[in-house]
C-alpha cells in the first residue's frame, strides 16, 4: 500500500516536470481537437497522432499519449451530444439522451455533466488502476509462457465472439487480424512468412497503417457511400453552460454508479466499454425519479454512461500495463505506442522502468484535471471544429491520415496497404463485421504465438504443458466457455421460441 | 440481432434468398486459407522441439476454413444483417484519389501535389463542385502542413518539384 503511494509520488514528480506538463497539455489539446471530429473515436485519435510523438523520448511520448487518450474520449462525447454521431459504440448511450438534451436547448448542462462525470470517473478509476496494478503485477510475475498464451486466448475470444452481434463475424475479423500478424520475418527462426518476396513486407504490417486504414479511410468511404441517406445536424449550444443545483443533485449518483460498472468490467481481460455504458444506462433508467424524461433527454442518462465509459477506459489500462494485454482498439494503439520504443508493457516494465509506468499513471490524473479546466471554457472552439463542412472535414481527415504513413514510410507498398485496409474497413462496415478484433489480432497474435512456442520449447514439444499449469488450464476453460456460450445461448433461445 | 432477424430464424423457409455477397466473403476467406497453407508449405521445418514457423499459419488457416463455412451458412440462409443502399460514385472517387496519391508519391511528385490530389477528390466525393477553389485550398493547406512538419518537427516528407521551390 505504502509502496503504491511512494511510486505514485515518484510518478507525479516525473509528470510534473515542466516539459512533461507541456507534453500532457499538447496531448490533451490535440486529443480533444481530433476526437471531437465526427466519426473519429479515441482509437483513431491515438492512431492519427502516433506519428506526432515519433521524435519525443519515451517518457514524454507516453505522457502525451495519456493526454491524447483522455482528450479523445472527451472529444468523442462532445460529438455524441451535439450531432448524435457517436464515434464509437461506447458513446452510443451518451448520444441517446445527450443529443435529446441538446435539441431541447440543454446542451450546456449535458456537456457539463459529461465532462465532470468523466473527470470524477476517470480520477476514481485511475486511483483504482494505481492500487490494482502492483497487486496484479505481483501475481503476473509468476505467469509462465503457457499462462500468458491462455490469457491471450481468453482475450481473443471475449473481444471477438462473446459480446458481439455475431460470433461468426467477430471471429472472422479476429482471424483476418491474426493472418495479418503472420506477415513478416518470424522472430524465432528468421523465416519470412507471407512476404511474397516484397521487401517492405518483411517488417510485418504496421499497426498504425492498419488502424488508420480501417478506421479513417474505411469510415470516410462508408460515410461517402451513404451520404444520400441523412445529413447530420449540429445542435447549437443554447442557454447556460452550467449545471443547476437540480442537475448536480441528479448527476452525482449516476457518476458514481457508472464508475462502479465501468472500472471492473474494463479491467477484466474481456474489455469493451459498450457493456458498462449500457448497464449504466438501463440502471439509471430504472432508478430515476423522472422516468418520463428518459428518451427525451434525461441528465442521468448522460451522466451515468459517460462516467462508465471513462472508468472502463482507465480500467482497460490495468490489463494493458500489467499484462501487456490490450482489450480494446484504443488499448491496442497504446500498445503500439509502447512498441515503437521497443517497450513491452507487463510486470517487467514495472520493475525496469518504474519512472515510465508511474509517470504515465500520474499524468493520467493530470490530463484528467486539465481536461476539466480546458474543456468547458473551450467548448465554443470545439463546436466550431464540428461545424467544418463535411467535404473539407473528410478531405482533411484523409490528408492527415495518409500523412502519418507518408511520414513514417513513404513507400508505394505501404500506401497501397493503407488504401487496401481502407477498402477492407469500408466493406467490413458495410457487411457489419466488427473492426476492433482485426487490430487486436494483429498486435496480439504474434505475441500469443511466441508465448505458445516458448512454452512448447520448454516442455520439449509436449502440448500437455498447457493443461498442466492450473492457471493456464483454467483460463483455457474460460476461453472455451466464452467461445461456446453465444452459440449455446442462441440455440437455447431458438429452442425456447419454438416451444411457445 | 434485430427482432426481425430473430423471428426469421424460426422459419427455415425456402423463400429466403441466398446472399451473394456473403458467398463471396466465404470464398475469399477460403482463398486466404489456401494462400496461408501454400506459403507455410514453402517454409523448411527446422525446429527440433515444439512448433516451427509453419505451424501457426496452418492453425489459422484451419480457423479460416471453419469461419468460411460459418459465413457460407449465414449467407445461404440469408442471415446477414440488412444493408442500406449505397452510392458507388463517391467511393470510386475516393479510391481514385488514393490511387492518384500513390502514383504521385511513386513517381516523385512530392507530398504537396499528392495530398492535394486526395483532398480535391475526397471533397468532390462529398458533393463539392468547386474543384478550382478546392484545389487552391488544398495546395495552401498541404504546403502549410509540409512546412510545419519539415521545418518545425524535422520530420521528412517526400519532396517533389513544388517542395524544392520552398
Amino acid at each position: 500500500m505504502m509502496d503504491t503511494f511512494a511510486a505514485l509520488a515518484h510518478g507525479m514528480a516525473v509528470a510534473m516536470q515542466p516539459m512533461n506538463l507541456l507534453y500532457a497539455l499538447i496531448g490533451v489539446f490535440l486529443g480533444t481537437a481530433v476526437g471531437v471530429l465526427p466519426g473519429i473515436g479515441p482509437a483513431l485519435t491515438v492512431a492519427l497522432l502516433l506519428p506526432v510523438t515519433y521524435k519525443l523520448d519515451p517518457g514524454g511520448s507516453l505522457i502525451m499519449f495519456a493526454g491524447i487518450y483522455y482528450g479523445g474520449m472527451y472529444g468523442g462525447s462532445t460529438t455524441a451530444i451535439l450531432i448524435n454521431t457517436p464515434g464509437e459504440s461506447a458513446s452510443m448511450a451518451t448520444a441517446l439522451e445527450g443529443n435529446k438534451m441538446a435539441k431541447a436547448g440543454r446542451g450546456g448542462p449535458a456537456l457539463a455533466t459529461s465532462a465532470i462525470g468523466s473527470f470524477v470517473a476517470g480520477t476514481i478509476a485511475t486511483i483504482g488502476l494505481a492500487f490494482l496494478a502492483p497487486w496484479l503485477v505481483d501475481f503476473a510475475v509468476r505467469f509462465g509462457p503457457e499462462d500468458y498464451f491462455a490469457l491471450m486466448c481468453v482475450a481473443f475470444v471475449t473481444v471477438s465472439a462473446t459480446f458481439g452481434d455475431s460470433p461468426v463475424r467477430g471471429l472472422t475479423s479476429l482471424f483476418i487480424g491474426l493472418t495479418l500478424g503472420l506477415v513478416g520475418i518470424d522472430k524465432l527462426t528468421g523465416q519470412a512468412r507471407l512476404a511474397f518476396g516484397i521487401p517492405e513486407l518483411l517488417d510485418g504490417v504496421e499497426v498504425t497503417t492498419l488502424a488508420v486504414g480501417l478506421f479513417a479511410v474505411g469510415e470516410a468511404l462508408y460515410v461517402a457511400s451513404r451520404r444520400h441517406h441523412a445529413e447530420e445536424k449540429l445542435e447549437p449550444v443554447r442557454g447556460s453552460l452550467w449545471m443547476t443545483k437540480e442537475d448536480w443533485r441528479r448527476s452525482w449518483k449516476p457518476w458514481l454508479r457508472g464508475t462502479l460498472f465501468g472500472f471492473p468490467i474494463g479491467a477484466l481481460p474481456a474489455g469493451g466499454a459498450e457493456i458498462p455504458t449500457f448497464l449504466s444506462y438501463s440502471t439509471e433508467r430504472r432508478l430515476t425519479k423522472h422516468p418520463e424524461e428518459f428518451g427525451k433527454g434525461a441528465i442521468e442518462g448522460v451522466a451515468g454512461p459517460e462516467a462508465a465509459n471513462n472508468a472502463s477506459a482507465a480500467g482497460t489500462l490495468v490489463p494493458l500495463l500489467t499484462l501487456g494485454l490490450p482489450t480494446s482498439a484504443t488499448a491496442a494503439m497504446m500498445l503500439a505506442g509502447f512498441q515503437q520504443y521497443g517497450l513491452n508493457p507487463g510486470p517487467l516494465l514495472f520493475a525496469e522502468r518504474p519512472d515510465l509506468v508511474w509517470g504515465l499513471i500520474a499524468s493520467l490524473f493530470i490530463a484528467n484535471g486539465m481536461l476539466l479546466v480546458l474543456n468547458l471554457p473551450l467548448v465554443g472552439l470545439w463546436v466550431r471544429l464540428l461545424a467544418i463542412p463535411q467535404p473539407w472535414l473528410y478531405a482533411g481527415i484523409l490528408v492527415f491520415a495518409t500523412m502519418g504513413t507518408i511520414a513514417a514510410k513513404p513507400s508505394v507498398v505501404e500506401l497501397s496497404m493503407l488504401a487496401a485496409f481502407g477498402v477492407m474497413g469500408f466493406l467490413m462496415r458495410r457487411f457489419d463485421f466488427p473492426i476492433a478484433p482485426v487490430v487486436i489480432g494483429l498486435i496480439l497474435g504474434p505475441i500469443a504465438e511466441s508465448q505458445l512456442r516458448r512454452a512448447l520449447a520448454i516442455s520439449l514439444g509436449d502440448p500437455m504443458v498447457l493443461l498442466q499449469s492450473p492457471m493456464s488450464a483454467t483460463l483455457l476453460g474460460i476461453a472455451l466457455i466464452a467461445l461456446l456460450a453465444p452459440f449455446v445461448l442462441k440455440g437455447l433461445g431458438r429452442f425456447k421460441a419454438n416451444e411457445d | 440481432m434485430t427482432p426481425d432477424a430473430a423471428s426469421e430464424n424460426l422459419r427455415p423457409a425456402p423463400a429466403r434468398r441466398v446472399d451473394r455477397a456473403g458467398v463471396v466473403i466465404a470464398a475469399a476467406l477460403a482463398g486466404l486459407a489456401a494462400v496461408l497453407v501454400w506459403d507455410a508449405s514453402k517454409l523448411p521445418s527446422t525446429t527440433m522441439y515444439g512448433m516451427g514457423p509453419e505451424a501457426m499459419p496452418v492453425v489459422i488457416a484451419i480457423g479460416l476454413v471453419i469461419l468460411a463455412i460459418g459465413n457460407l451458412i449465414d449467407a445461404l440462409r440469408g442471415n446477414l444483417p440488412p444493408r442500406e443502399s449505397m452510392d458507388p460514385k463517391p467511393v470510386g472517387l475516393i479510391i481514385g484519389g488514393l490511387a492518384l496519391l500513390i502514383a504521385i508519391i511513386g513517381f516523385g511528385g512530392g507530398f504537396i501535389l499528392a495530398t492535394s490530389a486526395l483532398f480535391v477528390t475526397t471533397s468532390a466525393a462529398f458533393g463539392r463542385r468547386a474543384v478550382l477553389a478546392d484545389t487552391a485550398i488544398a495546395l495552401v493547406i498541404t504546403t502549410l502542413i509540409y512546412l510545419a512538419f519539415d521545418k518545425l518537427l524535422t520530420l521528412s516528407l517526400p519532396a517533389g518539384p513544388l517542395e524544392r521551390l520552398l
